[in-house]
């Protein structure tokens, strides 16, 4: 694989890890409320699949989804100033965390419903097919996802259909709080797909690089044509299910396991086999360390929403 | 003008959309070869093909939350629930999804998204094909709720609604189906959030909707007898509704019936009601009226279902106590 492609995963990983730490941070100082769901530890699926794409390529993300939104391309500044509530935010102020969509980049939205984004997936894979383009769709979703209707019911329809859509289960071993393994039997998620006459793919989900070349041959059935593909990505959070879940019921050495595979350092491992400089990496943080200030100081600076405008926009319906 | 039947005005409109926009494809079950249950969608398969009038599998949730992303990501889609009562089963993907996405976005995207159903009293349907369930929706903002009562309204309101760049519930009524009225041949549009006077009248206005315009269109002849002149306003369209109508007719009459099918508890009459008590009190010269569904599951039995909606009788009796109080 090119040097300059891990680069950029190693950056893109970095600064989803990045701009979680520090939404945490302000979340702490209450300039950020609500739910936030952090994606820490999960940072190579995103990393990953999306790198694998083109630009005018759909992905239907999760109420987990700022690495979704920051692997698509996303302006950071803009990111935070959605959870700030700001009006500069790709919502305007009206989604936060849980629904950044940037429609300008292909990103159908994050969802606070869980499950809830799976149909629209197929529905964007209807979409392309009816305009005949070459576009796919990925959609992700979680373990806990799999076990609500939508999820087999639109895995059926993308299969009868022959619809553009990647299904990727980002597999972190919790539906909130809730282990997996104690609500599924059936310990690897992608078999699912033989249910539905497609092919299915379990693989580890902390490797960015090997997720991206796995992605290749799931991509290229999509944009031909041949259907959809499940692929189920086994993490695991480095916290609790949001901001104010301590987590406790993880338990702590199965964590320290996982964080020894820590996505970002393996991404960072790459780097330096393929001949990147600590200097080099070191530059990297330092511009994402960078990217995180300006957005903090852009969300902080930026205004709130007008309350006449919103009350103009109300609708008669 | 051509005489054509409600199911026919329906396809009509499909089809001339279909043929006007690309983007427009249809989706629900048994809608291809069948032609759907009530034939709205008949021939339409033969004319477009299995690629834009889709059959689907007996997945209400997902294929129209599949309606809804084609929507979202830049088609037009018209999904088919085949009863209102199936739609419990969509109702994440359209009070979660569908309804909120333009605002939640910020107004970055359109959702011209149409789910076409129908409901009512049919001929022993019994509970959970019988219902009326507008008020649901009617509940939930983001949604316009559009309900023709004569083939006329369902061309025009469809054409509007396929153009429609926000979700529309479009709900049918399986009565009316067989009913026959006039069409123009020519283009035409009836616009979303327009009542419309089925009848003039000076002493009570009467507002209702779909089947029951019918219904309160016999009562008010059988008033006429009486000298009683009964204004009836087809609402048509439920979210936006067209108070402007209902309180200029209250002006004239100072008097207010609402007849509606679906039950009583809860539903559009009481809304309609506490605004024009509300916000034209002083134009009220008698004690206002519902007049609507008994509080019940629909029985199988016709003569125990039929005690279940408003009959021609009650409504001229409710408007003859309104009349006279």
């Amino acid at each position: 694989m090119k040097k300059e492609l891990i680069k950029r995963m190693y950056e893109t990983a970095f600064t989803i890890r990045r701009f979680e730490q520090t939404a945490i941070e302000q979340y702490r100082i209450g300039k950020i409320y609500g739910y936030l769901h952090p994606y820490m530890g999960e940072e190579a699926i995103a990393v990953g699949t999306i790198t694998a794409l083109q630009p005018d390529d759909f992905i239907v993300s999760t109420h987990r989804g700022h690495g979704h939104a920051i692997a698509k391309g996303h302006d950071v500044s803009r990111m935070m100033a959605e959870l700030f509530g700001k009006q500069t935010g790709f919502c305007r102020g009206r989604g936060g965390s849980m629904h950044v969509a940037n429609m300008e980049q292909y990103n159908l939205g994050a969802n606070g419903i869980v499950g809830g984004g799976i149909p629209i997936a197929a529905g964007a894979g209807m979409a392309i097919k009816q305009k005949k383009t070459s576009q796919i769709v990925l959609g992700f979703f979680s373990d806990g996802a799999v076990n609500n209707g939508v999820f087999h019911e639109s895995l059926n329809l993308a299969a009868i259909y022959n619809l553009p859509v990647i299904f990727i289960i980002e597999n972190n071993q919790y539906a909130a709080a809730t282990p997996y393994e104690t609500v599924n039997l059936e310990k690897d998620l992608s078999m699912h797909a033989k249910g539905y006459g497609i092919p299915g793919i379990t693989m580890n989900g902390n490797d960015a690089v090997k997720i991206y070349e796995a992605m290749q041959a799931p991509i290229k059935r999509a944009r031909a044509g041949d259907g959809p593909t499940l692929i189920e990505c086994k993490t695991y959070r480095h916290m609790g299910h949001h901001v104010n879940d301590p987590g406790l019921y993880m338990p702590q050495d199965v964590m320290e396991a996982w964080k020894k595979q820590d996505p970002v350092d393996i991404l960072a491992s790459y780097l330096k086999d393929s001949g990147v400089s600590e200097e080099e990496i070191q530059a990297v943080q330092t511009h994402v360390e960078e990217l995180m200030e300006a957005a903090v100081k852009f969300a902080d600076e930026s205004p709130t929403p007008s309350v006449e405008e919103f009350l103009a926009e109300i609708p008669a319906y | 003008m051509s005489k054509i039947k409600y199911r026919e005005a329906l396809n009509a409109a499909l089809r001339e959309e279909m043929e006007r926009d690309p983007l427009v494809f249809i989706l629900g079950e048994g809608i291809g070869e069948k032609g759907g249950s009530y034939k709205v969608t008949d021939q339409l398969i033969q004319k477009f093909g299995a690629e834009r009038v889709i059959d689907t599998p007996i997945s209400e949730a997902s294929f129209v939350g599949l309606a809804g992303g084609a929507a979202i990501a830049g088609t037009r889609p018209v999904v088919e629930i085949l009863f209102v009562d199936f739609a419990l089963l969509i109702m994440d993907q359209v009070c979660n999804q569908v309804a909120k996405f333009q605002f939640m976005t910020g107004g970055q995207a359109n959702v011209p998204f149409v789910l076409r159903t129908q409901g009512g009293v049919g001929n022993g349907l019994a509970g959970q094909h019988s219902q009326s369930l507008e008020a649901l929706f009617y509940h939930i903002p983001g949604l316009q709720v559009v309900m023709p009562a004569t083939p006329y309204d369902a061309k025009g309101l469809l054409k509007a609604s396929i153009r429609s760049d926000s979700p529309v519930i479009f709900i049918e009524h399986k009565q009316l189906y067989m009913t026959e009225g006039e069409v123009p041949e020519e283009e035409f549009e009836v616009p979303i959030g327009k009542a419309d006077i089925k009848r003039p009248g000076k002493d009570v206005t009467l507002v209702t909707y779909s089947f029951m315009v019918g219904e309160s269109l016999k009562a008010a002849a059988e008033l006429e007898k009486e000298d009683i002149d009964v204004e009836v306003i087809d609402l048509r369209t439920l979210t936006p509704m067209d108070m402007d109508a209902i309180f200029s007719s209250v002006k004239k009459t100072g008097r207010l019936v609402v007849v509606h099918e679906a039950i009583q508890r809860g539903g559009i009459g009481g809304d309609i009601v506490a605004n024009v008590v509300s916000d034209a009190f002083y134009d009220l010269e008698a004690p206002v009226k519902r007049i609507a569904g008994k509080n019940t599951i629909i029985p199988f039995n016709v003569s125990l279902e039929k005690e279940c909606i408003p009959s021609v009788d009650e409504i001229v009796e409710g408007v003859r106590q309104v009349y006279f109080s």
